[in-house]
């Protein structure tokens, strides 16, 4: 049988057999099989310091395992029929004691030092504050008053399998976190709901964002280009959905960025003072309602049973205007719906005359829309 | 008077009740052991069914089986009923079974209460397990169910799941009373603590631990009850509370479950190489003194599990600092172990297998522990597979392997017969593959950036989730072959001797096989 496995011709068809066996080992990721090595600094010092206690594990485990190992090769019942009588044996038992101790203290004075490089608290040349929302970041640039959110921009038809995915899959988003290379930055990380934690393995950085804590991180980044983390702490349903994409470059590109980014500021609060129309408000309110209200409320604004309450037929949104307003602006105390004040007043109106126009609640309901100058209204000091 | 002394004296050799009511009313330690048992194994199926559920889904990037939400719900149940369902009654059974047999007791010193802890169990695991089909779905938050996505953000059946765990909690504290109370009064004359075997002593402080941290878990779930239905803001940062508070209490008591859930193993481990290393264990003293220190230490390292909530740098070096030094006992355990194999006379039957493989993956799950109490490093490893891969590495091919060694060990004692040698061994190489094939690439993964509690994952992740997967199914289908061998143990077989093992040693090996229902009524002699 073996001499017929090995002929010419049979033993091909057995390579390939196991070859066939193999090859979805092959074809994996081999690269992705170890930390990143990291693009500043300190996340390649983080990553040396992982290596250096890998092998220091990977040593130590050799040494026990083989010691294990050859006794039970060598000490089996048939090989050493009468067992030896030895136990305790102190000279070894301090050995054993003493070693390891001295091992642990090797590794863990490097990293004490590395700790405390990070953690510099000092102001960065650049200050960004992070904030985690259930489920997307947004990012307040103290300095420069630039501030906007950062959705995952995968489409919904990859993630079921409706169309192929793309390259970024899961680590693309809508709008970049843009800061220049070379400079310190430091992250003012924190969270408006739940825990969130942004990751960026790049940088070594992992925050946890906490509501009511301000925590901080910080980077230099050299190297131009785009950089790709996550969030790390159990936020809800859309945990593994609201990625981090930080796009370094130059600093002329990243003045320049910040140049168009207040232009556009500046174009959105013109608008504020624009006549509307219905459509126009609810065009516009739709996209607002995709990146910000859809993962509760769903597209059909059936919400979940239970969780997230409806909006379809919801008495509040067909004839409560001003409780409508009430809600986005402040949020439901003890629920899952926060408040989206952070929204400008146009996108605030706009989505709320969607949810007012949409589902058949316009025939329903009194059919009011909501226009910019509503939101103002509700914003100034009632006296 | 005298005639009814004289009654109860008769009484004394009465075998079990007829019926469903010997279970039910049950006060005998050895019953209560095998209700115990046969629970834990149940919800071992159910909470494995579950993780069945998440590798298919993580089978291959995309939604293709549950919702995200669906998804959420199973990891947080997988992971309570496993640790609370699975893994500590099991303990508790073993406890009940083993330790008045090696002690030369006659019973548990409490065996109405014992049967008290082990009933209540059943209601807890049916209110955690009815939250799945209640409005908004089962709890949703992680095992450890930080606030305020427990609290503010969670489900209405959270209720449900704080009701469960205090009556878990209830019955964990009176489960290691018992066997504190047991342990300190009823050990046969010239049993000495230093004498006694050392799954008696691991029990003894796993029962300490219960008992200082239970209350510990009951005081958080509590405070989030009042968070949720009462106002408070213990938790609620809008309030005045912290968030981060939750996260102090509940590793407080998180860290010492930790051990609570591996110290039995080293206790049983210990007794199973022993045994088939025909060779008498290398430092007695040693692990005792060992098993001490981790307890010990246990209380003082919790926030290794919060490296990333912004704690002091001085805080982060001392736990950073305290995590490694328990290292140092846990080496000292492993190196006994292999100090006693070294020139012993060596079998290789399925308790010892499972007790080699034991030893070599839980020394791995020890070394990346190691690994991930550095802090740098923890920044990146944190929250990630490789974290995953860490405490499956001690939990399944440790606490679990040391439970199926244990069943393996003690079963011909129990039921009076031989399990099924060639069958025990396949169950043991199928699960000793599966477990690596499933655990050992998300060391990896992790390494390179999955994120744990993710549903959906970029392509770069694809392969090894797909052999991560494969493993686990292997594994997974595994224990229903376990199940039939246990099933056909009970049934009948090849008939035990009273010492079954040729290198056994110690009280319960001196009965009969099965042990009779009342054993040592009259103390043994020990020297």
């Amino acid at each position: 049988m073996l001499f017929n496995l090995l002929s010419f011709t049979k033993r091909n068809t057995f390579l390939i057999a196991l070859l066939l066996l193999v090859s979805p080992f092959m074809q994996a990721d081999w690269f992705a099989l170890n930390m990143t090595r990291g693009s500043t600094d300190i996340s390649n010092e983080v990553f040396e310091l992982h290596m250096l206690i890998f092998w220091i594990c990977v040593a130590i485990g050799v040494i026990v395992f083989s010691v294990m190992f050859y006794s039970m090769w060598a000490h089996t019942k048939k090989k050493n029929p009468v067992p030896a009588k030895f136990h305790e044996n102190h000279k070894l038992e301090i050995a054993w004691t003493i070693i390891p101790f001295l091992i642990l203290i090797a590794m863990a004075v490097p990293a004490s030092k590395t700790l405390v490089k990070i953690y510099d608290d000092e102001a960065g040349d650049i200050n960004i504050q992070v904030t985690g929302y259930q489920w997307k970041w947004q990012y307040r640039y103290l300095e420069d008053d630039v501030s906007f959110f950062s959705n995952l921009s995968t489409d919904l038809d990859e993630i079921y399998n409706l169309v192929p995915k793309g390259e970024n899959y899961l680590q693309e988003v809508d709008e970049m976190v843009v800061i220049p290379a070379g400079k310190k930055v430091r992250f003012l990380i924190t969270a408006n709901d739940v825990i969130h934690s942004w990751w960026l393995p790049a940088f070594a950085i992992k925050q946890d964002a906490i509501p009511g804590f301000v925590n901080t991180a910080w980077t230099i980044v050299d190297e131009p280009g785009i950089y790709r983390g996550k969030c790390t702490e159990l936020c809800g349903k859309n945990h593994g959905f609201m990625p981090i994409v930080v796009k370094v470059v130059e600093q002329a590109e990243y003045d320049e960025w910040v140049f168009a980014k207040k232009q556009e500021a500046i174009k959105l609060a013109e608008l504020t003072t624009k006549e509307w129309t219905a459509a126009e408000l609810v065009e516009r309110g739709e996209s607002i309602y995709e990146v910000n209200c859809v993962a509760c409320h769903q597209t059909s604004g059936q919400g979940i049973s239970g969780i997230f309450p409806a909006l379809a037929g919801s008495d509040i949104v067909m004839n409560n205007k001003d409780r409508n307003i009430e809600i986005l602006m402040e949020g439901v105390q003890g629920a899952a719906m926060n408040s989206f004040s952070y929204l400008s007043e146009v996108e605030l109106a706009a989505v709320i005359t969607y949810t007012r126009q949409s589902w058949g609640n316009a025939e329903k309901g009194d059919g009011e829309i909501v226009i910019p100058k509503d939101i103002v209204d509700y914003k100034e000091p009632k006296i | 008077m005298s005639a009814v002394i004289e009654n109860h004296h008769d009484d004394h050799d009465h075998g079990p009740a007829k019926g469903i009511t010997r279970w039910l009313y049950t006060t005998n330690h050895k019953d209560i052991g095998t209700l115990y048992l046969w629970f834990s194994f149940a919800m071992f199926l159910i909470g494995g069914a579950m993780a069945m559920i998440i590798r298919a889904e993580l089978f291959q990037p995309g939604m293709q089986i549950v919702e995200p939400e669906f998804y959420n719900q199973m990891i947080t149940l997988h992971g309570l009923i496993m640790i609370f369902g699975g893994v500590m009654p099991a303990f508790v059974g073993l406890a009940n079974w083993l330790v008045p047999m090696m002690i030369g007791a006659p019973d548990m010193a409490l065996p109405r209460m014992n049967n008290l802890s082990f009933w209540i169990l059943p209601f807890a695991f049916f209110i955690l397990l009815s939250s799945l089909f209640m409005e908004g779905g089962a709890p949703n938050f992680g095992w450890t169910f930080y606030a305020p996505l427990s609290t503010t953000y969670a489900p209405p059946s959270v209720t449900f799941f704080i009701f469960s765990v205090h009556i878990m909690g209830a019955s964990s504290i009176m489960g290691a009373i018992n066997v504190v109370v047991t342990i300190m009064n009823m050990r046969a004359p010239g049993v000495t603590l230093m004498k006694m075997p050392l799954f008696v002593w691991s029990w003894l402080i796993t029962a300490y631990l219960l008992i200082a941290v239970m209350p510990v878990l009951a005081g958080a779930v509590t405070m989030m009850l009042m968070d949720i239905h009462f106002g408070t803001s213990f938790f609620n940062a809008a309030g005045g509370g912290d968030p981060v508070l939750f996260q102090h209490i509940f590793w407080f008591f998180g860290h010492p479950e930790v051990y609570i859930m591996i110290l039995p193993a080293f206790g049983i481990v210990s007794h199973i190489i022993e045994t088939f290393s025909r060779k008498q264990l290398f430092g007695y003293s040693s692990m005792v003194w060992a098993m001490l220190s981790i307890a010990i230490l246990s209380f003082v390292v919790w926030a290794h599990h919060m490296f990333t909530v912004g704690l002091p740098l001085a805080a982060e070096i001392f736990f950073m600092w305290a995590t490694m030094l328990i290292a140092v006992p846990t080496g000292v355990k492993v190196f006994n172990w292999v100090a006693t194999m070294f020139r012993g006379s060596l079998t290789f039957e399925t308790p010892m297998l499972f007790a080699v493989a034991f030893v070599v993956l839980f020394t791995i799950g020890g070394l990346s522990g190691l690994m991930l109490a550095i802090v740098p490093a923890d920044f990146q490893y944190h929250d990630t597979y490789f974290v995953v891969a860490h405490f499956h590495y001690v939990l399944v091919p440790g606490a679990i392997f040391s439970i199926m060694a244990a069943v393996y060990y003690w079963i011909p004692k129990w039921s009076g017969n031989m399990y099924d040698e060639r069958l025990g061994k396949l169950h043991f190489w199928l699960s000793f593959i599966g477990v690596n094939v499933t655990f050992f690439p998300q060391h990896f993964i992790g390494l390179a950036g999955m994120p744990r509690r993710y549903p959906d994952y970029a392509l770069i992740f694809a392969d090894w989730n797909m052999v991560s997967s494969i493993g686990a199914f292997l594994f997974g289908f595994s224990q229903l072959l376990f199940l039939f061998i246990v099933i056909k143990t009970v049934m009948g077989g090849k008939k035990a001797t009273d010492q079954v093992w040729e290198g056994a040693k110690g009280l319960e090996w001196t009965v009969a096989s099965p042990a009779p229902y009342h054993t040592f009524s009259t103390p043994p002699k020990v020297d």
